[in-house]
This record gives C-alpha cells, sequence and structure tokens, in this order.
C-alpha cells in the first residue's frame, strides 16, 4: 500500500468478469504520518481511506469490465459500516461485485476482511467516463503492471 | 404501456429522490421542476434499468445536449423519458 499516494491495492489476486467479482490484497503498513496524527497512541487506518479502498478495488473491475477503456471515479457511498478497527500492519482482503453497468456509471458492493473475519462494507456509486487525460490512463497502465492486472481480460471476448 | 411505464417511472422517482408522488407528472421536467440532479439521477437509471431490463443511454443523451443536438426537454420531461423507455422495451424485443 503506498497510502501517501493514496494507491491502497497492492495485488488483484482474483479477477472474474464473468462473474462480475474481484478480489485484491491491501497490507497496510507499520508506519505512516497517517498514524502519527490518527491517533496518537491509537494508531488507525482512517476510515474514509477503508472506503477508498473499496472503492479502488471497485475501480479495477470496472476498469477490467470496460477493457481499459475508461475511467472511474467515486461519485456515492451507500450503506458504509466500518464495523472494527484495523491497525498498523494488518493484511486487508477486499472484495467487489459489480451489481450494475450502466451508461456512464457502475454500481458496486464492496468488502474488506481482516484473516478472514469482515470489518467494512460499503455500496459504491462510480462514474464511468473515457479518461480525461492520457497521463492518467499511462499511469494507470503503469499501476496496473504493478498490482497483477491480468492483461488477458482485455484481450478475451 | 405508456400510463404503466409512467406510474412505474414516477414510482421509482417518488422513492429514490423522496419526492411526493401527487407532484410527479407526465409534464414535469426531471432536473427543472422536480430539482433532481445528475448524480441523484443515476439511482433513478439504475432503477429504471432493472425494472424494465434495458439500459438507459446517458452518456449518449448527456453529448447530445452538450452538443446541442438535443434539448433536455427530449430526455428528461417524464413523458418523453417513458416513450425513450417503452422505444428501447420494444427494440429488446425485437
Amino acid at each position: 500500500m503506498r497510502i501517501e499516494y493514496f494507491q491502497l491495492i497492492d495485488r488483484i489476486v482474483d479477477l472474474d468478469l464473468d462473474g462480475r467479482t474481484i478480489r485484491v490484497d491491501a497490507q497496510v503498513p507499520n508506519e505512516s504520518t497517517i498514524f502519527e496524527g490518527h491517533f496518537p497512541g491509537h494508531p488507525l487506518m482512517p476510515g474514509v481511506l477503508l472506503i477508498e479502498a473499496m472503492a479502488q478495488t471497485s475501480g479495477w473491475l470496472v476498469i477490467a469490465a470496460t477493457k481499459f477503456e475508461r475511467m472511474p471515479f467515486l461519485a456515492a457511498v451507500k450503506e458504509a459500516k466500518l464495523r472494527s478497527f484495523v491497525v498498523p500492519g494488518q493484511l486487508l482482503s477486499i472484495t467487489a461485485k459489480l451489481m450494475h453497468e450502466g451508461s456512464g456509471f457502475a454500481m458496486t458492493k464492496a468488502t474488506v476482511s481482516v484473516a478472514g473475519k469482515p470489518t467494512c462494507e460499503s455500496e459504491l456509486t462510480l462514474r464511468v467516463m473515457p479518461f480525461p487525460d492520457p497521463r492518467l490512463r499511462a499511469n494507470m497502465e503503469e499501476v496496473a503492471a504493478r498490482i497483477g492486472f491480468p492483461t488477458e481480460v482485455l484481450a478475451n471476448g | 404501456m405508456m400510463s404503466s411505464t409512467f406510474d412505474t417511472v414516477a414510482n421509482i422517482i417518488a422513492e429514490t429522490c423522496d419526492i411526493p408522488r401527487e407532484k410527479i407528472q407526465p409534464e414535469s421536467h426531471a432536473i427543472d421542476d422536480l430539482g433532481i440532479d445528475s448524480l441523484d439521477f443515476l439511482d433513478i437509471a439504475f432503477a429504471i434499468d432493472k425494472a424494465f431490463g434495458i439500459k438507459l443511454p446517458l452518456e449518449q443523451w448527456t453529448q447530445e445536449v452538450n452538443d446541442g443536438k438535443a434539448t433536455t426537454e427530449q430526455y428528461f420531461v417524464l413523458k418523453n423519458l417513458c416513450a425513450r423507455i417503452d422505444g428501447l422495451v420494444a427494440a429488446k424485443g425485437a
């Protein structure tokens, strides 16, 4: 997790376009300036970053479903639940399921688990649009290569 | 067909946006009269897509409005929206 860069996903573990699901790993770092402020003596992964991690997981699923032709942006967060604390050093297993692929938007349900225990969940709406800048697409392709985005899904029907 | 389409859409809007059902009329403009913004409209589009088994072509409509090739009235006055929905349903069955 490159937490200071808001790049929260480390590895795509499973991507099933037929089942419209994705599962990724995200390792919360042991140390970060974020934990110095949030909170002194009681470091916690901020809830908004857990929601962001679910949004990014959903985003990679949408990018795969749209064959890397569209960029998703978080637009709405519903039914977000943060059931227990997430602390430095924990490994997050994050899933997302594509509930609906509309014209220019997508809706997902996402979860975060820690050591097999459901920890967070949310329903997310993403606006989906052509990449607004070629530099963004180039960067996303670099990140995709780093996190093991299965490029074969782009070739297959 | 048209009246039941309208009833379904009006009920979706009333429920999704918490707008009194009686305020929603065939002549209502979703944006100008009912005050529904583009983000709230995504929830309506989601429910319409599900209810009718279609995919409202929102990207195409937005592009046409932005390019000056269409007016928002053509898509967002509810009787016109319902006619589009009927057309999409018919095209799906054809």
